[in-house]
């Protein structure tokens, strides 16, 4: 690299080229994401309140997708799909890599979130079950009004941890040919030989994201925060030590 | 205080066992409308366990249990139905922590009464006056005292329009000096004629409050009577020597 290196970053194409990586990178993460949400509350829902078999069968999910190293699951998925849409000569199985990749990553991090979403349902007092039953709440409604909003509340610390994981995992993708930002820089680099400043480049990206992710989900933790519940906590236990 | 012939509550014979244990050993008695009946008793004696039961929170292995004309025990008997009929206020308040004093007696109205949002607000308003607490409407639980927290859980279940209310050592997780607002809130409604179930500690109140006394130990009924009898002529040696040591503990505080 050299101060002559530097005039890359003038040149507005390499610019538009990061930019589309960036976006492809952001819309897998928050597709992603929130398949992962909805899966892994219905998983942690399961393991902590379904019949014996469904609690299981939710934890040998969990423990399964865990397992699976996510290029293994990308790769598995991809080729298996087009396999079973070639043999059924089923059309609508030709799905477009960047949903194969949503499939992949989803299942995964649903098996991660679930576990953030148990631990947040474990944290609420059983005793405001109790009550809810007291006063004639079914099982459903007792989840939906009582469980659901705390624990979604309780989850959000956790959550942010997960999506700057993820964030950076999405560079994966380049396995099954969905060109992201990683991926965007390494064509980039092809072209120009400027690995170094090309990487900080999109390091500097991905910090960005993570701040701003994270920064969005502070946001949201005050934003539903409960006093006793929530945040404040921090003034709390700073008063303490 | 006014008592009448109707009878709210009958149990008849309900037993109850964890494991080994044999927690409720054949209870039965009835509650009349209008009526507050105090369950006095030592701890692990199985009076949550029965208080449980009357709501089916707890199934009970065996006995009936009947709630005006209808059997709460029976396995055709919409239990949900049942409990809104039934205020059940628990030791440690039990508020939704995510919810305000408010939004606390108001999800009742709107999700298992289905109230429109404006008849559930003036009823909850309604029934947080009724203990003193419109002005805290909307504090979240973590934002007010014991006994504030206690008050806001009875007018949470008084909002119900319940036919029975059940108290499970209601004054048992606040200081000393909180009970006095609490228990002031129970005998009020004792006094409107509100039907009554309350396991306490309290002996001065339920003395002076209540109609019956039950005393329990080991998960059997010892004596019952009305205060007077029980408490200053009791026939039981175990009911002497409960009262005396409970007297002991509390001091002179309670008559
Ligand atoms: N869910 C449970 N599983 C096993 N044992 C239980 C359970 N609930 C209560 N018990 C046992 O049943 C006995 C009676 O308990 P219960 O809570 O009904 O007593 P209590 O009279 O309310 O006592 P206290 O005054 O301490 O509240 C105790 O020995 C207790 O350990
Ligand atoms: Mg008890």
């Amino acid at each position: 690299m050299s101060i002559e290196s530097l005039k890359l970053l003038g040149d507005w194409d390499i610019w538009k080229q990061l930019l589309e990586g960036m976006l492809v990178t952001v819309e897998l993460t928050v597709s992603l994401l929130g398949v992962g949400l909805v899966l892994g509350v219905i998983v942690a829902l399961g393991q902590v309140y379904g019949p014996r078999p469904i609690a299981m069968l939710m934890s040998a999910y969990e423990r399964f997708f865990r397992a699976m190293p996510i290029l293994v699951l990308l790769i598995v998925l991809n080729y298996g799909i087009a396999f079973a849409a070639d043999i059924y000569n089923v059309s609508w199985l030709r799905l477009p890599t960047f949903a194969v990749a949503v499939m992949a990553f989803g299942l995964h991090s649903s098996a991660y979130q679930s576990q953030i979403f148990r631990g947040a349902i474990l944290a609420i007092k059983p005793g405001q079950l109790l009550a809810a039953r007291a006063l004639g709440m079914t099982r459903l409604q007792t989840m939906r009004y009582i469980v659901l909003p705390q624990a979604l509340r309780l989850a959000i610390p956790g959550w942010s941890n997960e999506y700057s994981g993820v964030l950076k995992d999405t560079s994966f993708v380049f396995a099954i040919g969905v060109t992201e930002l990683t991926r965007k820089g390494w064509q980039i680099i092809q072209n120009t030989r400027e690995v170094f400043l090309v990487f900080i480049v999109i390091a500097l990206i991905y910090l960005l994201l993570t701040y701003l992710g994270t920064w969005l989900l502070e946001l949201a933790e005050r934003f539903w925060g409960v006093p006793g519940l929530t945040g404040q906590r921090r003034e709390e236990h700073g008063r303490v030590i | 205080m006014a008592v009448s012939s109707k009878t709210i509550v009958r149990v008849e014979d309900l037993h109850k066992r964890y494991g080994a244990e044999e927690v409720l050993k054949g209870v039965s008695f009835t509650v009349r409308q209008g009526e507050a009946l105090a369950i006095i008793g030592p701890s692990g004696t199985g009076k949550s366990t029965l208080l449980r039961c009357i709501n089916r929170l707890t199934e009970p292995d065996r006995g009936r249990i009947w709630l005006e004309d209808i059997e709460i025990t029976s396995p055709h008997t919409d239990i949900n139905k049942i409990r809104q009929q039934i205020g059940f206020v628990f030791q440690d308040f039990n508020l939704f922590a995510h919810l305000t004093a408010l939004d606390n007696v108001r999800l009742g109205l709107l999700k298992v009464k289905k109230l429109s949002k404006k008849e559930a607000t003036e009823r909850a308003m309604h029934e947080l006056a009724r203990v003193g607490l419109a002005d805290q409407a909307h504090k979240y639980p973590a934002q007010l005292s014991g006994g504030q927290q206690q008050r806001v859980s009875i007018a949470r279940a008084l909002a119900m329009d319940p036919k029975l209310m059940l108290f499970d050592e209601p004054t048992s997780a606040l200081d000393p000096e909180l009970i006095g607002e609490v228990l002031q809130v129970m005998q009020q409604l004792a006094e409107e004629g509100m039907t009554m179930i309350v396991v306490t500690h309290e002996m001065g109140f339920a003395r002076s409050v209540c109609d019956e006394v039950i005393f329990m130990e080991k998960g059997v009924i010892v004596e019952q009577g009305p205060p007077e009898q029980v408490f200053l002529h009791p026939q039981q040696p175990r009911t002497q020597q409960f009262l005396s040591k409970i007297s002991e503990l509390y001091g002179g505080t309670n008559l």
